[in-house]
């Protein structure tokens, strides 16, 4: 048996997994308050607003590009469809994983199922994971029979498949807009720089986004490390369906800052006000400004530099409506623990590791058309 | 027969025997060092505030609202407000979300932080006892009758009989009437209750909160079936034209 190769990158790996699983040994043996910085004042921490919000965010490219791809047609994008439903697929696999970590009782997350309240935003939220899971576990089903050959199950798939996509887009918009919802009970707490009532809508939109961004920062790191060709016109078509995402975007933000009269916070000094204007640089002005530059947008490294810079921003977003935006009514400053800090980072190298692996041994980036005649055997390719 | 309770500050005299009476009805602990903690706790759902001097005091506990916020939150009906007034909580149906904590309007609902199987604890108004026709636990150990157990109509009548009667010793207003939509724990003061951390009655208004997210969640099903006819609208057309041009072909 051949050793795997000692790289910085796997020593980085097992470290994390190593404090990583530390860390759950702490959270289900001592318990929430022993590993996490939580309070009665401040009961959701990173791992709702990282792991949970910006997680699910950065999964929008799955929905997007299938809708573009199967829905609206959109050939050029086809090569870029699959790694986004791996991505999302993962990425709600993962943040089904981290809601073990967060729910106090997570051997109870099924409750939903059978306790009803069509009143709660949470509720919806549950039911929203659990059938888009489902629902991407059909849609991905076919690169797992494409990759054995198993003709038959894909051919039932296919008929299916229209409807399939239709059902996953809707369950994904309705649950990128309820993290949004969830905010709405708290008009008292969250700041007024984060609350509106448009936050539904602002999340949708900042989620499709985000997920264009990721899927050009994820498409173009891995075909650089398995050396695959992305297609440049491809890219470009991307960018600037980004760039159109982002202007809604800033200017259903903005007016909606002077709609409420939330503006005014906005000019005076002070941590509030700070995380918002680091925001707004990251999510609205920085992108734009380059994406409007026809040398940034037609150039697909400086696109691939703009999509980490959107990826960061909505991740600011997201952690100043979950823990910014809350601070200040709560009373607390909050800052995450160590131990708070290592499951969520097992978390991204679990998604990496996972993302590196699908990649490696299933026909993600390559078509039906493309793959081997006869299917590798599995040991071998391992 | 919707009930509720008064608590009126100035009868008050910081004596904690309901702070004794509510541990015992919880079987929560209660010591002498318990008794000092000036703050609700996953092991104290009610407590007496007296650090503002001057034989000022106030209590603290959960107002079990007509509208509660919590109870709509919770994703798994674990909150539940009864028509008597009590809002209860139920363990065995929490997934320990913490929604409802983030949620509460008036910081109410604590946890068991320390726990490995965590509750969300708060004071439920005795249910058990109010759904029996008895009176909650404070009320009944209440020995001058601050807080008082009742009719809500009935206490609301008795407060502004009260205010009307010594119009110079209290703030003219009953906390709890209308605040959030009204709350079955009614409460009288000679200083503002802003005073003692409860949130300013205009902070939320009078309209109680859950519409702000039940009136959203109304439109999932129109999402749900406009969403699938524009999209299958589309798909149908995108799809037609690849026909169509592919039966164009020589």
């Amino acid at each position: 048996m051949k050793l795997p190769k000692i790289t910085f990158w796997r020593v980085v790996f097992v470290g994390v997994l190593a404090l990583g699983a530390f860390s759950a040994y702490l959270r289900f043996f001592r318990g929430l308050g022993a590993s996490t910085n939580l309070s009665d004042q401040f009961p959701w921490g990173i791992w709702i607003g990282f792991d949970a919000l910006c997680g699910i965010m950065l999964t929008a490219g799955g929905f997007t590009l299938m809708g573009a791809v199967h829905v609206f047609n959109i050939k050029e994008w086809r090569a870029i469809a699959r790694p986004a439903l791996v991505t999302a697929f993962l990425g709600y696999l993962l943040e089904a994983f981290a809601l073990m970590f967060d729910l106090g009782k997570p051997w109870n997350i099924w409750h939903p199922l059978i306790m009803w309240n069509p009143h709660s935003v949470m509720f919806l939220v549950g039911w929203c994971v659990m059938l888009y899971l489902g629902i991407m576990a059909l849609e991905f089903a076919p690169v797992i029979f494409e990759r054995f050959r198993l003709e038959k199950p894909l051919r039932i798939l296919k008929i299916v498949s229209t409807p399939v996509v239709i059902t996953g887009v809707v369950v994904a918009v309705i649950h990128q807009s309820a993290l949004g919802s969830l905010y709405l009970i708290v008009p008292g707490k969250l700041h007024p720089l984060w609350y509106t009532p448009l936050l539904p809508v602002l999340f949708f939109v900042s989620a499709v986004a985000a997920g264009l961004a990721m899927t050009v920062f994820e498409s173009t790191t891995s075909a650089r490390h398995f050396n695959h060709a992305l297609e440049r016109p491809l890219l470009l078509s991307i960018g600037r369906v980004l760039l159109i995402t982002l202007i809604v975007y800033g200017i259903l933000r903005v007016h909606d800052l002077f709609h409420t009269g939330s503006y005014r916070y906005a000019l005076t000094l002070g941590y509030e006000a700070n995380m918002f204007w680091v925001e707004m640089a990251l999510t609205v002005i920085a992108p734009i400004a380059l994406l409007l530059v026809p040398k940034v947008r037609n150039n697909p490294f400086s696109l691939y530099i703009v999509s980490i810079i959107t990826v960061l921003g909505f991740v600011v977003n997201r952690l100043n409506v979950a823990v910014t935006g809350m601070e200040a009514a709560s009373g607390v400053r909050y800052v995450p623990k160590w131990s708070e800090v290592s499951v969520t980072m097992m978390m991204v190298a679990f998604g990496i590791f996972w993302f590196a692996v699908a990649v490696k041994y299933l026909p993600i980036f390559t078509h039906e058309h493309e793959r081997p005649a006869a299917a590798p055997e599995l040991v071998k390719a391992a | 027969m919707p009930s509720a309770i008064l608590y009126d500050a100035t009868l008050c005299i910081d004596c904690k025997q309901c702070e004794q009476a509510c541990a015992t009805q919880n079987k929560n602990p209660y010591t002498d060092d318990i008794g000092k903690e000036q703050r609700t706790s996953d092991h104290k759902f009610t407590y007496v505030h007296d650090t503002y001097g001057n034989e000022k005091f106030m209590r603290k506990l959960c107002m079990n609202c007509l509208d509660p916020t919590c109870v709509s939150v919770c994703p798994v009906g674990a909150l539940v407000k009864h028509k008597e007034g009590p809002v209860s909580y139920n363990a065995d149906a929490c997934m320990g979300c913490r929604y409802c904590m983030v949620a509460c309007p008036f910081g109410v609902p604590k946890y068991e932080w320390t726990k490995t199987i965590p509750r969300v604890r708060k004071c439920i108004m005795c249910p058990d006892r109010v759904l029996a026709g008895k009176q909650t636990a404070c009320a009944e150990a209440c020995p001058t009758g601050s807080t008082l157990f009742g009719d809500r109509e009935a206490l609301i009548a008795e407060a502004r009989k009260r205010i009307a009667a010594e119009p110079g010793k209290y703030v003219p207003v009953i906390y709890g009437l209308n605040e959030v939509g009204g709350t079955s724990v009614l409460i009288l003061s000679s200083v503002p209750v802003e005073t003692f951390g409860y949130p300013p009655s205009l902070k939320y208004g009078e309209k109680p909160l859950p519409p702000l997210t039940a009136d959203v969640l109304e439109h999932v099903p129109q999402v749900v079936t406009v969403g699938w006819a524009v999209l299958g609208g589309i798909w149908w057309i995108t799809n037609r034209r690849d026909i169509v041009k592919e039966s164009e072909k020589p």
